[in-house]
């Protein structure tokens, strides 16, 4: 049973804080929960939402999280916090004073970086409760509203979630309007200022593509079809807007990930380690600590990976050795300046090209694998020739790297409203058997033929997907 | 700073709070209707036949994967080393489960889904049943027998007998009157009755049980109809009979005793193997000991009939036949096997007959099916059976044959 009590976690807590303000983190006001696993499991099945819409989906993560739990496979994560402000943290109750300490001084990490990072600006930490228990309050309406009812909705859920992570990726970045885009295709097709035109032969204007939906290629493949298929209901509209501004308010999260865990870490080692704990307590950290920072042989442990950079960005920022000098140059900010500014400028694959440096790659014994028949295979290590390629393949597998880029690309293909889909091919092919279906499900909203460009085995291929069913052709 | 919120936790919340049951079940019956979508190659699946009930099975699925866009298995990815790996080192393998990839972040990102479940048995076997329109099975009054009767507690009551007092509820009820005395005596206003008083000053002293604080635990018995059926499974076992053939007939059987025992309380089964003669045998022998010799249908079905006239009265049992062969019969058995088998459908509530003929097989050897043709029992099906995939829609069609008849 657990060696402490609310006030005693109160009492750390505020010993935490002091600690956190007095190393400059900024956070918002924190809340923790106090639950048991089967609530831990429970939230971990929402993604720690209080309230959450319903989808047999969440019942079957909640059952295989359960399997894997009761079977030992997978321990229960320490803690949980959700991006909200203010920030909601779930602690187990099972857990050790040290380990309540530990998780406390990690979520304070997380909330500053929730608070601060580039990323998160477009989630809107004050209303994400709200927003959530809405959707959950308007998915319930229509399930219970006679007229759609729970088939119907799994019918357009099932599809929506197959396609919810086809969406923008930065969305720091704003998204043109069509009207903006129109007046830039317009802009672009006048000449160029020529300071010889009257000695050139004027060339031939030609007049921009307009009526083309959409002018430029559209990554929210899911808004794309709310916003073009006439034919949807307001209902179905709405479910897939929740589903899409669902999944947008998680990208930072999967943007983030190693920036955030290393971050988190890495205050929470030195926010415990300046507590001056007694030594037991001591000693039952560094044991914690090092369990969920390990390495883990043949994968990325993000932990690790994250902790491991900004330790390194603060060392050579406080005291370089002269090779780095030489190499990188003088710092031109102090180490706590220049983690600071990092949390809060980078995402994971801006954070990795920028700080992963070859010797801490070879610290780390980096390597890339890939496939040779049915075993993977070590392909590349970390050494002088190595490393650059191992580098861009782990970027590229970061956050949202691991989702293929498939943008609309035409949504009257052929003159007979076929939407026209690109996968924009980076050497990684679709698997498709998983393609297959999910096209289905794009042809389950968007009600006409659709049409999928990829590139399988080096072959540029077409996926349709029609009344008659799936067909797959080669193209030239 | 505002300060830190903290809350507690109360059990009571976290037992209430089950907040996934709802997606649960409904992710169960999605399960369920995925299963029963496949039912067909499942039982076709060698490895369920024949094991017992409790026995958890692993049934693929389909339907219930998220399906999304993914990269597939010619993607390479970065891991983290011991310190010491070279080029060339085998690090894993390609599976379409995604283990042994050096995916660091495998909780955020879509990946593989996992593709089976367990069902149990006899859970599998429900689903089987529940999905197929059943005939509704003749239950004659003559063959039901109240064979089990079970109390079960149900209620309460103010009288009974002493050995079902419950204390803990009489204790309660003498608390209750108690209470209410007092409310009623303080609530009370003016002089009551003096020697009502009195009795009353010396009942609360010492608060007896009265007569209608008493209560008992009420029982309720409970008779049930108890319904009896046997199933005579009769196979040809003469040489011509092999190891496939045999596997086919048992894959038959085994859906028809499972059947049968969803139906009846009281199910018992009859292992009738025959080659020109026929013996009643057990069921390992029945299906895993060959014999040789030729084959005399009749001799099977002749043992069936002595076998009901002895042990299966029809009118206290329902009965089952069902004749597993390969329709090698010597010619000069066939109007007695075709005498019999009316005389067993007569008294069978179904009564099939199965020509296991694994593909090709048929066009060279005899075959039984042209001789049933002339039986004209309503409650009678011949079916063939060429491939493991027959199995399910013959045993469909021999049940159908019941319907048909009510």
């Amino acid at each position: 049973m657990a060696n402490y009590e609310i006030s005693d976690l109160a009492e750390w807590d505020n010993r935490i804080r002091a600690k956190a303000a007095e190393f400059g983190l900024d956070w918002y006001p924190q809340e923790f929960e106090i639950c048991d696993h089967n609530g831990m499991l429970g939230y971990m099945a929402y993604s720690g939402m209080p309230s959450h819409y319903p989808h047999w989906s969440y019942g079957k993560s909640y059952e295989k999280l359960k399997t894997l739990y009761d079977y030992g496979v997978n321990g229960l994560p320490y803690e949980m916090v959700i991006n909200s402000n203010p920030a909601i943290a779930y602690l187990m109750r099972d857990n050790t004073l040290l380990l309540q300490v530990l998780t406390i001084a990690h979520v304070y990490g997380h909330n500053d970086f929730f608070k601060n990072n580039f990323t998160f600006k477009s989630t809107r930490a004050e209303l994400t409760i709200e927003t959530f228990k809405a959707h959950a309050m308007r998915v319930r309406r229509y399930m219970e509203d006679p007229s759609i009812g729970v088939d119907r909705i799994e019918r357009i859920m099932d599809a929506a979630h197959a396609l919810s992570w086809q969406c923008r990726r930065n969305l720091a970045i704003r998204k043109v309007g069509r009207e903006e885009q129109v007046e830039r295709a317009i802009i672009d097709a006048q000449p160029r200022l020529d300071p010889f035109h009257r000695l050139h032969v004027r060339p031939d204007f030609t007049e921009p593509e307009t009526q083309k939906v959409p002018l430029e290629p559209d990554e929210d493949v899911l808004l794309f079809i709310r916003d073009h298929n006439p034919f949807l209901a307001e209902w179905e509209k709405d479910l897939l807007t929740i589903v899409d501004e669902e999944t947008k308010y998680f990208l930072p999260m999967m943007e983030t990930k190693i920036m955030n865990e290393g971050w988190a870490s890495y205050w929470h080692k030195k926010i415990v380690e300046s507590l001056e704990l007694e030594q037991g307590m001591h000693i039952e950290f560094i044991v914690r600590h090092n369990q969920v920072l390990r390495p883990i042989p043949g994968q990325i442990n993000p932990y690790h990976l994250g902790f491991k950079i900004w330790e390194d960005i603060y060392r050579r920022h406080t005291e370089p050795t002269p090779e780095e000098i030489k190499k990188y140059g003088a710092p031109s900010k102090n180490g706590t300046e220049k983690i600071f500014e990092t949390r809060e400028v980078e995402r994971d694959s801006s954070f990795l090209r920028r700080y992963l440096t070859e010797e801490l790659m070879r610290e780390m014994d980096l390597f890339q694998y890939e496939p040779r028949g049915d075993d993977l295979v070590v392909d590349k290590v970390s050494d002088e020739e190595g490393w650059k390629e191992i580098k861009e393949t782990l970027i590229k597998n970061v956050g949202a790297g691991s989702i293929p880029v498939i943008k609309v690309e035409d949504a009257d293909f052929g003159h007979n409203r076929t939407l026209y889909l690109k996968h924009f091919h980076d050497g990684r092919d679709l698997q498709l058997e998983y393609a297959e279906k999910t096209i289905a499900f794009i042809y389950r909203l968007w009600g006409r033929e659709c049409v999928l460009e990829t590139t399988l085995q080096g072959k540029r291929s077409l996926l349709c997907y029609n009344d008659r069913g799936f067909s797959m052709r080669a193209l030239k | 700073m505002a300060d830190t919120i903290f809350r507690e936790y109360r059990p009571s919340d976290a037992e209430r709070s089950d907040r996934s049951a709802g997606d649960r079940l409904r992710h169960r019956e999605k399960v369920r209707e995925s299963i029963r979508e496949n039912i067909a190659d499942i039982i076709a699946e060698e490895s369920i036949i024949g094991k017992d009930k409790d026995r958890v099975i692993k049934v693929p699925l389909r339907g219930i994967k998220e399906y999304r866009f993914i990269y597939g298995d010619n993607a390479g990815g970065v891991g983290q080393g011991d310190g010491d790996m070279r080029p060339g080192q085998v690090v894993g393998k390609t599976g379409k489960d995604g283990k042994g990839k050096g995916e660091g972040q495998a909780g955020d990102r879509p990946g593989v889904d996992y593709y089976e479940t367990d069902v149990t048995l006899e859970e599998l076997i429900e689903i089987m049943f529940e999905d197929l329109e059943l005939p509704n099975l003749e239950r004659r009054a003559l063959r039901e027998i109240a064979s089990d009767r079970s109390s079960k507690r149900k209620g309460y009551r103010h009288a009974g007998i002493r050995i079902r007092l419950d204390k803990r509820r009489t204790a309660r009820q003498r608390v209750m009157r108690i209470m209410g005395s007092q409310y009623r005596r303080n609530g009370q206003n003016g002089a009551s009755d003096e020697a009502q008083q009195e009795v009353e000053g010396e009942e609360e002293r010492r608060h007896p049980f009265h007569k209608n604080d008493l209560r008992y635990k009420h029982l309720e018995t409970d008779t049930r109809e108890d319904s009896n059926a046997a199933v005579l499974c009769i196979m040809d076992t003469s040489g011509s009979m092999d190891t496939m053939k045999k596997y086919l007939a048992r894959s038959f059987f085994f859906l028809l005793y499972q059947f049968i025992s969803t139906r009846y309380r009281n199910v018992e089964i009859v292992f009738i193997g025959h080659h020109t003669e026929a013996n009643e045998v057990t069921e390992e022998a029945f299906f895993h000991k060959g014999e040789s010799g030729g084959t005399f249908i009749s001799s099977g079905y002749q043992k069936a009939l002595e076998i009901i006239a002895e042990r299966y009265h029809p009118s206290l049992w329902n009965l089952y036949a069902f004749h597993c062969s390969d329709g090698d019969n010597f010619d000069s058995d066939n109007p007695a096997a075709l005498r019999t088998a009316k005389e067993l459908a007569e008294i069978c509530n179904l009564f099939g007959y199965g020509e296991i003929k694994p593909m090709g097989s048929r066009y060279y050897e005899s075959s039984m099916l042209n001789v049933f043709r002339r039986l004209e029992a309503p409650n009678f099906q011949a079916v063939l059976i060429e491939r493991k995939e027959d199995i399910w829609p013959s045993f469909k069609a021999f049940l159908s044959k019941d319907r048909i008849k009510e």
